[in-house]
């Protein structure tokens, strides 16, 4: 079912990961994976991988969703391997007919497949550990000095928010007007390309009909509440830098700098 | 025969996560053809998931489901014949019209049964007088007309494939007590009119007294009672125990009974009451005369 979907799913939770402030957490999560497309060699490699699976176990995310969030790039991650393994000139290994696998291309494999893993864990963990109502405050804090040239911030904040609140209602909703439709005889499996395409008519229609009805509804609830964008709007909760914010910050900053450092003294993989 | 057969049926939504949830534990029913079934039960008590295995939108975990003596899951194309046998009307059914035209969308089912355009439009105008649409809305774009309406058109697009059991999911929610009579009426008119089965999923006790032959009761995922009408406010304190209510009708003949009155405590329509009641003032007349 469409609902088993967990593309940037929230696990609530108390962890320090989960208290770490969320502007933080976005901007380690980008000094992340910079490192992690900076570095080149195993020793570096072990201590980033070190470094999620003492996070994820903090953060007590189940080792079974983690996993599970890689399987959509399942396909993306085999193809980078077969590409790398075969295409790659080198010192050869073994050669049968026209293929040939060569070193150089199993330890460029064997690179891209660890930097593209740790990079969807490193970025799931955000939204998992992350609400999303704590991202869009964050990249809305973030980016406010783009308020100087009058970058509409605070809009594009909240459109993420209420875009993120929607999708699950918006997939409940395609999976009931699929159910009714299908209960009519509509048949969404079977056929060529143009039929299918077709056949998608009785449930986008009824889909937009309900998303600018949904759209026009939270619309007039917003403006009963006196919503009127960002301009004087005050906060119930403040986003506010602790001590110890600061100091994972620092330590994982160091931690990413180290590992870079490496590079000079550790020969790369590739 | 029954139309329906159920035997230990059994559902769990999203199995394997912490949100498990068994919505259908081991139920097991036969519904006799030509009933108009009142299915009653609590919000989360498992009625919409229980209607949506009889024309197999949804499969069980466990158990069977047999229509007219079919397994529906026997195969593919069985599945796809038992959509057309057993019409399912959704809650809220108008947010699921689509066409350009009234009439286009009522023919949606009908079309995808294949029948020949002669036979699409018979189709059609029998279920528009069945839930009696004037034929000058026909034309008109199925969003321009009002909530009532809307639902009446959603209801004649399942009415048009001529379905053996019509199944209708609480087809009064968000209606007006007067659209709420009105779609009621509707339905109970073409149901003795078709002589077929109907399923009516409802909240209201009072509704279900009214109108249906045999209520279901589903209470906490499993069946609770499955009998007639008349019977089974017999179990009205039984049914007001697990949160349910009984009509309000039954409520005071139960407690005239109680206080010793000559009445048929199984009261459930108004007719009956109001002919006993006055039968006893008559009565209580003559003595004091
Ligand atoms: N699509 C779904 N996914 C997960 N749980 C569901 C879904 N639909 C219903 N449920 C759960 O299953 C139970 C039965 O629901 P439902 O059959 O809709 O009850 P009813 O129609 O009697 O209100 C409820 O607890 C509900 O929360
Ligand atoms: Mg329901």
């Amino acid at each position: 079912m469409l609902k088993d979907i967990s593309i940037g799913q929230f696990f609530p939770g108390k962890s320090i990961v989960h208290r770490l402030d969320p502007r933080i957490k976005i901007l380690l999560v980008f000094g992340f994976i910079i490192t992690l497309f900076i570095v080149r060699n195993l020793v570096s490699f072990g201590l980033i991988i070190l470094f999620l699976t003492v996070t994820v176990f903090t953060a007590k995310i189940p080792v079974k969703t983690v996993l599970k969030s890689l399987k959509p790039i399942l396909p993306l991650i085999l193809f980078t391997a077969i590409l790398n393994i075969f295409f790659i000139d080198g010192h050869v290994l073994f050669r049968w007919g026209w293929i040939r696998i060569t070193e150089d291309g199993i330890r460029l494999a064997v690179l891209m497949i660890i930097r593209i893993v740790c990079l969807i864990i490193g970025a799931s963990l955000l939204t998992y550990t992350t609400s999303p109502i704590a991202l869009t405050d964050a990249i809305e804090r973030l980016l406010s000095p783009l308020k100087k040239i009058h970058f509409p911030v605070h809009e594009m904040a909240m459109m993420m928010t209420i875009a993120l609140r929607f999708i699950p209602t918006l997939i409940e909703e395609t999976d009931k007007i699929m159910s009714a439709q299908k209960a009519r005889g509509a048949d969404l499996e079977t056929g060529g390309l143009m039929k299918r395409a077709k056949a998608l008519v009785p449930i986008l229609i009824p889909l937009f009909v309900s998303a600018f009805r949904r759209a026009e509804e939270l619309a007039l609830a917003m403006e009963c509440r006196c919503y009127r964008g960002g301009e004087g709007r005050t906060r119930m909760k403040q986003l506010k830098l602790t001590v110890s914010d600061w100091v994972i910050a620092v330590f994982v900053t160091a931690f990413y700098i180290v590992g870079i450092l490496m590079n000079l003294w550790i020969p790369a993989l590739f | 025969m029954a139309i329906i057969r159920v035997e230990h049926l059994t559902h769990h939504y999203s199995p394997g996560t912490p949100f498990e949830k068994t919505a259908i534990d081991d139920v097991s029913l036969e519904i006799e053809e030509g009933e108009l079934v009142g299915v009653i039960g609590h919000t989360g008590s498992g009625k919409s998931t229980l209607i949506q295995h009889l024309n197999g939108l949804l499969k069980p975990d466990s158990g069977k489901v047999y229509i007219n003596n079919t397994d529906i899951f026997e195969s593919k194309e069985t599945l796809q014949k038992i959509r057309f046998q057993v019409g399912l009307v959704f809650q809220y059914p108008e947010y699921q019209l689509f066409e350009e035209t009234v009439y286009k969308d009522i023919a949606f089912g009908p079309t995808n049964m294949g029948l020949n355009p002669l036979q699409i439009r018979e189709a059609v105008e029998r279920a528009v007088s069945a839930v009696e649409i004037p034929s000058s809305m026909l034309e008109k774009s199925p969003f321009e007309l009002s909530g009532g309406q809307k639902r009446r058109v959603a209801i004649a697009g399942v009415i048009a494939m001529n379905p053996r059991v019509l199944i209708l999911d609480e087809p009064t929610a968000g209606l007006d007590p007067k659209g709420r009579d009105t779609i009621l009426a509707l339905i109970q008119k073409y149901h003795q009119q078709e002589h077929n089965t109907v399923l009516l999923v409802s909240h209201s006790m009072e509704d279900v007294a009214k109108y249906a032959t045999k209520v279901l009761v589903m209470n906490r995922s499993q069946l609770y009672a499955y009998e007639d009408v008349d019977s089974i406010f017999t179990r009205a304190a039984e049914i007001e125990k697990i949160g349910l209510s009984v009509p309000q009708i039954t409520k005071v003949f139960h407690q005239l009974a109680e206080l010793g009155y000559p009445v048929n405590s199984n009261t459930y329509r108004i007719q009956e009451a109001s002919e006993q009641l006055l039968r006893l003032l008559k009565k209580k007349g003559e003595q004091e005369c």
